[in-house]
């Protein structure tokens, strides 16, 4: 195990990627993860990769689909904003099953918004806003060491389904510092072994069977495009068992559950153990996985729960997902903040203990 | 000491950023747990800036805080807005060369840190920040001066390595005032 340093968040992202395999980065700067770029235009080129700062977002992600086609390994960053700009893009690597790791450093919205941390990207990330029907695993760290772990473990989930990876950070995670422990350096692929690491990639090295690859999202047939898309949800459908991820404590024998992931979840620890100081019981269900949701965690709330609290640093997005894993059990309410406000952990206790209070009638 | 929450605050180029990076550091060495957590936007020099830095024994949960066991504030603006940040019987470190209003608050320990003037008794107005951040260990003792000490060393290397004795003089600089 490596000596820990202390980084910033953006910076320990750009290099977990790079230590994980990622050897092309495209992107174009957005507050709050600038020193993504910056970081990896410093560091690739000397360690044999390549960085390139694309004219715009939609440059960087139609790079990214060009470069994933080829068989490289490949890291996208951008904030809020930038990633609406890539949904296009998005669906197309989906179809076309194109594997990327993208980092989502959110921000505040809607529209330009503001710079401040925000979570209302999540309908965004776990929804898609490219067209058709696709899907793309998202995970939520609320550290920097989680981040740097999902991160660094991201470009083997790509190429395994063979779909884009989006690792959904917000503001506080990107400019925070934190001691971390930074994982092995993976050695980059060999280009003269994507041939046979990934069979269906262009690779135009030479060999007949390669160059009749064809790595595309247009289907003019339905017949054909309806097939795809079936198989398609069947890898999905596989990706909903396989990658399911959360942590939950205390939730069997709770008064009442705080649903929260990423830097909310961080807050929502501590109006816990506030609250546990004044003699109500909280449990902490932090979805790391967004899509797939874990529903499953739900089934472990306990028959003292009187009520399960989404909270959000949006107007209530995660909540409908929160609503179809409580289903009828129980009441689902929300506290949220927006624009960028973040809630102290006092204020997020003093509003649970006032809904928790209210629904159990007391 | 289970846990400390600092806060560091003035303006852009005072060095209020390093000031809450090297005591993280310091932390860190120590093992302890420790978090950073800077104001960030369209800043600049003359800009406003402020950090939180945490410090303790156990995991932190949030890097963000609503009360603090210490302010640091090195300009008027950063005292009007953050003394109230302070906790009942916390600290509040005042760069009494600027900033020549009193705090209004009477149920908190404040100490004058004149770190212009004292830089200049050292003969470098570049090192204030240092001096600050001496007077947040010595009157919090969050972290060792050996740690500090140990941070400056890792950060000035090469052709810097000359300004550890510059930055540690100045970092031992302000004496905590005896207690009456």
């Amino acid at each position: 195990m490596s000596e820990k340093v202390l980084m910033k968040g953006n910076e320990a992202f750009a290099e977990a990627a790079i230590r994980g395999g990622c050897r092309f980065y495209f992107g174009y700067p957005i507050t709050p993860q600038s020193e993504i770029p910056e970081y990896m235009s410093r560091e690739l080129p000397g360690r044999g990769g390549t960085f390139l700062q694309a004219e715009s977002e939609l440059g960087a992600i139609n790079m990214a689909y060009g470069a994933g086609a080829a068989g490289g390994s490949v890291f996208i960053s951008s904030s809020s904003p930038g990633i609406a700009l890539m949904q296009e893009g998005m669906s197309f690597l989906c179809s076309a099953e194109v594997p990327l790791v993208a980092l989502n450093v959110s921000r505040c919205g809607p529209g330009i918004g503001g710079i401040q941390p925000g979570q209302a990207d999540y309908f965004q990330v776990t929804r898609g806003g490219g067209n058709g029907d696709y899907r793309i695993p998202v995970f939520a760290p609320s550290g920097i060491q989680e981040a740097v772990d999902l991160l660094y473990g991201a470009p083997e989930l790509a190429d395994k389904w063979r779909n884009p990876v989006m690792i959904f950070a917000d503001g506080v995670l990107g400019q925070m510092m934190e001691p971390v422990t930074l994982p092995e350096q993976r050695p980059f692929a060999d280009p003269r072994d994507i041939r046979t690491r990934k069979p269906w990639a262009i690779t135009g090295y030479g060999d007949d069977d390669a160059r009749k690859n064809v790595v595309k999202s247009l289907r003019m047939q339905p017949d054909e495009l309806e097939i795809h898309v079936e198989t398609l949800f069947e890898k999905y459908a596989r990706a909903e068992r396989e990658l399911v991820s959360a942590e939950s404590a205390g939730v069997e024998d709770a008064d009442a559950v705080i649903v929260a992931f990423g830097t909310m979840a961080r807050i929502a620890k501590e109006a816990v153990d506030i609250l546990s100081g004044r003699g109500v019981s909280v449990g902490l269900i932090r979805p790391i996985s967004l899509w797939p949701f874990p529903y499953g965690e739900f089934d472990k709330i306990g028959p003292r729960a009187k009520v399960v609290i989404s909270a959000e640093l949006s107007m209530g997005q995660m909540i409908e997902d929160v609503r179809i894993g409580v289903g009828k059990r129980l009441p689902v309410r929300l506290i949220h903040r927006t624009g960028g406000m973040i809630p102290s952990s006092l204020e997020l206790a003093d509003r649970a203990e006032a809904i928790y209070k209210e629904v159990a009638g007391r | 000491m289970s846990s400390q929450k600092l806060f560091f605050a003035g303006s852009g180029g005072q060095g209020v950023i390093l000031m809450g990076q090297m005591t993280t550091y310091a932390a860190m060495y120590e093992g302890k747990e420790t978090t950073y957590y800077p104001s960030y936007g369209p800043e600049m020099r003359g800009g406003t800036a402020n950090c939180t830095v945490v410090v303790s024994d156990r995991p932190i949960s949030c890097p963000l805080i609503y009360d603090a066991d210490c302010v640091v504030a090195m300009n008027l603006p950063s005292l009007i807005k953050f003394e109230q940040m302070v906790k009942p019987g916390g600290i509040l470190l005042l760069n009494t060369s600027i900033i020549s209003q009193r705090p209004s608050r009477g149920d908190i320990t404040v100490y004058d840190v004149p770190v212009n003037e004292l830089a200049r008794d050292i003969g470098n107005a570049r090192v204030a920040n240092m001096i600050m951040l001496g007077a947040l260990v010595r009157s919090t003792g969050v972290v060792s001066r050996g740690s500090v000490v140990k941070v400056m060393e890792k950060t000035f290397t090469g052709s810097k390595a000359r300004l550890i004795d510059l930055n540690v003089s100045a970092f031992d600089f302000w004496k905590m005032p005896q207690r009456v």
